[in-house]
């Protein structure tokens, strides 16, 4: 095993040439960790009728003398060259054997597919993922129905403690980031409101913007990376472990039980975020404006209040509504149908955030589309 | 190599294991001769498997040693352990393969790191090494394709790779059902006899002790250390501790009695 305690014969070969057989004597210890002789190198262009190896002084061997005499034996098969590998002792016969067997029979199977297939089963695929999207949705409603009929069995602890979780928790960052926001778009708009001489309305594209759109938004981004994902991997790892299964043969619906009042949660904890993104973003613009624009906050206060009116905060809260409806069946659906394996559910985790983000911007566009034609 | 026939595979003295301040185990002492396929036995929880992660150096051990052909391998320096690291296959419970890679791929990896065989020579040898643990054909697979036991056969595979001369097993026969943990146990042998290695097995299933360990130690919990060493079918009528011969001669009596009637090796 390790190193000798005594001095280590070499890996050797010795070759003794008698008449026109080429006698292999096999000596010292072979290891597959260290280069072993090339046979080639050592015939040196001589070409033996016979080859026949002797048993040495080997100290340790393995796959590497294994390795060896077959690659002299496979030689001498191309030569037509008689290889006698008598002395060999049964291990090594054994040994030699098998690996014949394999270098002949070896043939790796194709399991590669054509074109057709793959496209074939990547359209199934789609189809089947539609499939369990339209059931998954079509369970979250009928959960939705059970909680109305029943609300006293709704599980209210785990929805105040998914609140908690995804909202208050949630504030740090959402601070940061809506109150960056504000401050971003205030110089960005500035540039172009300067060249007017319309310094204050700066005010007006932040405060527009952020209630009507960035504060939603913004915050379902964030969640969506945040509590999206950290629900799909705790449903994905519920489920790793069986205790999806557990639920399900007590009887109790999993959506129930599990989904419902995270996404709950997400959809009463998101407005208020939303809200509180909205105010932060307006602070934000108030800041630039006030150390760059030079404009007194109790202008840009007014200003702002004449630029929104309730309807543009209401739409942003609608959006922000469904946006946590969104990012939470994103979420749950990923956790849920996730393999089960560490793996599987990083995957989910994974799949829970781009799902988010792709649900966010496609209904964003939809309500655009939607709040044009009511005139909000 | 090494020419002194006596020096031990494995030799373990004053060994105390533990995790962070909790010792588990205090002084073992134990020696497994080449060639021989040992058991560490005890009932769950008693600390076998955190031996084993002492032994295989996932672990460092707050005191005594553990030498492996009688070069200690706990304090020897980093590069000196990975070298002797070399020389040691490791069967874990699950197989631990790696599921990136297929099975082939799995076996030729210790030899693309540590050997200078060229890729097609590597292959030949991985897919020998499947074919020795009855995977052959398998190759292209990748481990979530197989079931439990071709995982572990895999992994025996991926152990024996780099032809070792001391094999851990950790828990071989777990969640396999006792045909197919009896042919892991037969495959255990066989290639014990074919290619030499010592195999020192953690384990606590008694189908597999009674058929194929040449000695056993067991662990015990309350003690915290061996309670009893020896040939198990020897141990079970005539081990000094009861709690030895409570737990070789457990479940079916009479299976027990025909164990106790056999004429002790």
């Amino acid at each position: 095993m390790p190193e000798p305690t005594v001095t280590t014969p070499e890996t050797r070969v010795l070759l003794h040439s008698k008449d026109e057989e080429l006698l292999v004597e096999l000596q010292g210890d072979w290891r597959i960790t260290e280069t072993r002789p090339s046979w080639v190198a050592l015939l040196a262009g001589s070409a033996p009728k016979r080859v026949k190896f002797v048993w040495g002084a080997l100290g340790e061997w393995d796959s590497a003398l294994l390795l060896f005499v077959f690659e002299v034996r496979q030689w001498c098969r191309v030569k037509g060259v008689y290889c006698d590998l008598s002395c060999m002792p049964e291990a090594m016969q054994k040994l030699l054997g098998q690996l014949v067997v394999v270098n002949e029979t070896r043939m790796t199977v194709d399991r590669s597919k054509d074109f057709v297939t793959v496209v074939g089963l990547a359209a199934q695929d789609v189809w089947a993922k539609t499939q369990e999207i339209a059931t998954f949705v079509g369970e979250c409603v009928i959960s939705a129905g059970n909680l109305l009929k029943l609300p006293r069995k709704f599980r209210w602890r785990d929805c105040l403690e998914e609140m908690q979780r995804c909202g208050a928790m949630a504030l740090p960052i959402v601070s940061l980031i809506s109150l960056l926001t504000g401050l971003i778009m205030a110089y960005q708009s500035a540039i172009l409101m300067r060249q007017f001489g319309a310094d204050i309305y700066v005010a007006d594209a932040v405060g527009l913007v952020m209630v009507r759109e960035m504060g939603a938004m913004m915050t379902a981004i964030i969640l969506a990376g945040r509590t999206g994902a950290a629900f799909a991997a705790t449903l994905g790892n519920m489920k790793a472990g069986e205790e999806i299964d557990a639920l399900t043969t007590l009887g109790i619906r999993p959506v129930d039980f599990l989904v419902m009042p995270r996404i709950l949660a997400l959809a009463v904890m998101m407005p208020l975020l939303a809200l509180y993104a909205n105010g932060l973003g307006i602070l934000g613009g108030m800041a630039v404006s006030l150390g760059v624009l030079h404009i007194p906050p109790a202008a840009y206060w007014i200003e702002t209040q004449t630029a929104i009116d309730l309807s543009d905060v209401a739409t942003g809260l609608i959006k922000a509504s469904a946006f946590g409806v969104l990012v939470g069946l994103a979420g749950c659906h990923s956790g849920l149908r996730a393999e089960r394996s560490a793996a599987g559910v990083g995957n989910a985790a994974t799949s829970a955030v781009v799902m988010g983000l792709l649900l966010i911007i496609v209904f964003d566009a939809l309500f655009a589309v939607i709040f044009s034609i009511f005139g909000l | 190599m090494i020419t002194d026939l006596n020096i031990p595979a494995l030799d373990v003295a004053g060994l105390e294991c533990g995790y962070d301040d909790k010792v588990l185990l205090r002084d073992l002492n134990f020696q497994v001769k080449r060639g021989e396929i040992f058991f560490i036995i005890g009932a769950s929880g008693c600390g076998k498997s955190t031996l084993l992660r002492h032994l295989i150096g996932l672990r460092a051990p707050t005191a005594g040693t553990v030498k492996f052909y009688g070069e200690c391998f706990n304090g020897a320096p980093a590069d000196r352990q990975r070298e002797m690291l070399k020389r040691i296959g490791v069967l874990y419970q699950g197989g631990a393969l790696w599921s990136s890679l297929s099975l082939l791929e799995n076996v030729m990896l210790p030899l693309e790191e540590y050997t200078p065989l060229d890729a097609a020579e590597r292959a030949e040898l991985a897919c020998m090494k499947l074919a020795q643990v009855g995977l052959a054909g398998y190759d292209s697979y990748f481990p979530a394709e197989i079931s439990g036991g071709m995982k572990k056969r895999a992994g025996l595979a991926r152990a024996l790779a780099l032809d070792p001369s001391i094999v851990f097993f950790d828990e071989p026969s777990a969640g396999l059902d006792p045909l197919t943990s009896r042919k892991l146990d037969e495959l255990i042998v066989n290639l014990r006899d074919l290619l030499g290695m010592t195999c020192v097995v953690v384990s606590h299933e008694l189908a597999s002790i009674f058929s194929i360990a040449d000695r056993v130690v067991m662990l015990d919990k309350q003690t915290q250390g061996i309670i009893a060493e020896g040939d198990p079918r020897v141990l079970v009528k005539a081990g000094a501790d009861v709690r030895v011969r409570e737990f070789l001669g457990r479940g079916d009596d009479a299976k027990v009695a025909a164990i106790q009637n056999q004429p002790s090796p």
